[in-house]
């Protein structure tokens, strides 16, 4: 069965709102049991493509197909193989996380009974039995966030989109979630994630799709993005803050590149495109008389990957570099 | 079925599109998803019980000594439209209701679903005829308690109690409509109360039309909400009610061929 040797499949997808086009010619594909993140900036089009997967949006142009199954002529069918959780599909507040789960389980055809022992179930696996009984409008966020989860799980679907599954949750509940993803995967779940934490990407997917302007501008591996960005970065640190100086000057005399200087914790960082450098660097160094407290070499973040792909065009300004870029990606992200 | 994931075998069984008893299903489901947030929300539980004493009390003793001389009296008069004007208002909760489930999400999350693309709407207000029950339960009953008498028999009593339900089943389509074409629930209410509110006051409700100005004799006399009224007075205190019964019953009728058509058009339009 050809088509269906992706689980996730778009072809040249178009979407537009009046005058914006939120999606310009789409192409992603997802192997059954692998997770494809789809990473962009706000307004990129993710939300849109994902609409369109779960059959909410009809696209303009080009095709969509889920385990074969194209969204608009079979939609009824992608219905039964998808579950959906974050920003646009919502739980019942009015209702008990147990009548939640209940209902959920209820509508595709579940009996009484399994009903509510799937709900049983998932309410437990997300540490949620104590609260089953409780309306969801007094949930916390991160408690709301899980039942949203649960929820999408109830009709075991083979493919999950999951849009910014961890946003707003604590460091244990988000641990908790990455964990429950990676069971799903081995069992053979598709997942589509879209996050605004890189790191849960390059945690979680085995391929991802860098979007923006409603465009794919680069897809692939986490390593092989990184690894094709073409550069690293050299992270100096003096024991003494009063070399922060000569060592900037010096690493900027050798690579010819700007250096961003961290005062808080006293470290210099840089891009490096070969490793040719770096013997002199150190040797200019030790002239100097300047004591190391560290010196590394790193590959680029995927952080830093993903700004240089799709920073540039947007609005940051030229004389930046990747360490000062992260460091905004991170403060305007939350 | 084994766990690697060659999505051939398991998808054949997959259905095209829901059946009609599966769809009949989905919207039981979501009626009783609508009567446990009544259960939830103790405020609307509260306005649904309270607002049908407070218009008793308040048009029983401000207007009544004024418009036909005695309380008692002008409760006999005014309870059968009282019932009309509760369970007209009541349906703008319908509504509010839609609004907020596509304002949250919610209706993303059953549209995901491989459920009867109707069926959301459809259990919305299957649910809500357990709160226009309540309504009239209430107002029946608080209104005996202020010395409403029924004056038919039993069984008129029962069927003017249809009868209401029954128009408030077809109104409330219009205020699916209204919840599928605004943006929020404070917009269903506000449009919602500009329409209701001269159907229910422009009518026989209160008072009778003899008094009025011509043109508003004229509405008043075109108001479905005077029919229904006139049939509910007939069928709880007596007298003739074939006539404004079919009037009525024709009017839901048409309330509901036009508006339920166009709700359903609105709320798979709103995608």
């Amino acid at each position: 069965m050809a088509e269906a040797s992706y689980a996730i499949e778009t072809r040249g997808l178009v979407k537009r709102f009046g005058k914006t086009t939120a999606l310009a010619g789409v192409d992603l594909t997802a192997r059954p049991g692998t997770v494809l993140g789809l990473l962009g900036p706000n307004g990129a089009g993710k939300t849109t493509a994902v609409r369109i997967l779960a059959t909410l949006l009809r696209p303009d142009a080009g095709s969509a197909a889920v385990c074969g199954y194209d969204v608009l002529r079979d939609a009824h069918q992608v219905r039964q193989l998808i579950g959906l959780t974050g920003q646009y599909a919502s739980v019942d507040e009015g209702l008990s996380g147990t009548n939640n789960l209940v209902m959920i389980g209820r509508l595709p055809g579940l009996g009484r009974a399994q009903s509510r022992a799937r709900a049983a179930e998932l309410l437990r696996r997300f540490e949620l039995s104590d609260a089953a009984g409780r309306p969801a409008k007094g949930y916390s966020g991160g408690m709301r966030r899980r039942l949203d989860l649960a929820a999408s799980l109830v009709g075991r679907p083979r493919v999950l989109y999951l849009d910014e599954p961890t946003t707003g949750l604590d460091p244990h509940s988000r641990n908790e979630v990455w964990g429950m993803i990676r069971r799903l995967v081995a069992d053979g779940t598709t997942v589509l994630l879209t996050t605004q934490y890189l790191e849960e990407a390059d945690q979680l997917a085995q391929h991802i799709a860098v979007i923006d302007h409603g465009q794919v501008i680069a897809t692939d591996t986490p390593d092989a993005l990184k690894a094709a960005a073409g550069w690293q970065v050299l992270e100096v640190t003096p024991v003494r803050r009063g070399d922060l100086g000569a060592v900037t000057r010096l690493v900027e005399g050798r690579l010819g590149e700007p250096a961003a200087v961290n005062p808080e914790s006293g470290q210099v960082t840089i891009k490096v495109a070969g490793g040719a450098a770096l013997r002199e660097i150190l040797r200019g160094l030790d002239d100097q008389s300047v004591e190391l407290a560290e010196f590394a070499l790193r590959r680029a973040s995927l952080d830093e990957v993903f700004l240089a792909l799709t920073g540039q065009q947007a609005q940051a300004p030229p004389q930046q570099t990747p360490a000062q870029q992260a460091t905004d990606l991170n403060g305007s992200s939350r | 079925m084994t766990t690697a994931p060659d999505a051939a075998s398991p998808l054949a069984a997959l259905a095209r599109r829901p059946g009609p008893l599966t769809a009949a299903q989905n919207s039981l489901t979501l009626a009783w998803r609508s009567v446990l947030k009544i259960q939830t929300n103790p405020e609307d539980l509260f306005g649904l019980l309270l607002q049908p004493i407070m218009y008793l009390i308040l048009f029983t003793y401000v207007f009544g000594g004024a418009i036909v001389g005695g309380t008692r009296q002008y409760l006999q008069y005014s309870l059968p439209g009282i019932l009309v004007l509760s369970v007209v208002f009541a349906t703008l909760g319908t509504g509010m209701m839609l609004s907020q489930d596509v304002a949250t999400g919610v209706f993303d999350r059953f549209r995901a679903l491989p459920i009867a693309r109707w069926s959301p709407l459809a259990g919305a207000i299957l649910g809500d005829m357990v709160r226009y029950v309540i309504s009239v339960a209430v107002t029946l009953g608080f209104g005996m308690l202020l010395g409403f008498r029924i004056q038919a028999s039993p069984l008129a009593a029962a069927l003017g109690c249809l009868l209401v339900l029954t128009f408030a089943l077809a109104l409330c389509w219009m205020s699916a409509l209204i919840g599928m074409l605004v943006k929020s629930a404070q917009a269903v209410q506000l449009y919602g109360f500009l329409i209701m509110f001269p159907l229910v006051f422009g009518s026989n409700i209160l008072t009778s039309q003899q008094s009025m100005p011509g043109w508003l004799q004229a509405f008043v006399k075109v108001n479905p909400v005077t029919y229904l009224t006139e049939a509910e007075r007939a069928l709880l205190t007596g007298g003739p009610a074939a006539a404004a019964v079919e009037r009525s019953l024709l009017w839901a009728l048409g309330i509901f061929v036009v508006f339920a058509p166009l709700a359903v058009a609105a709320y798979r339009r709103r995608s």
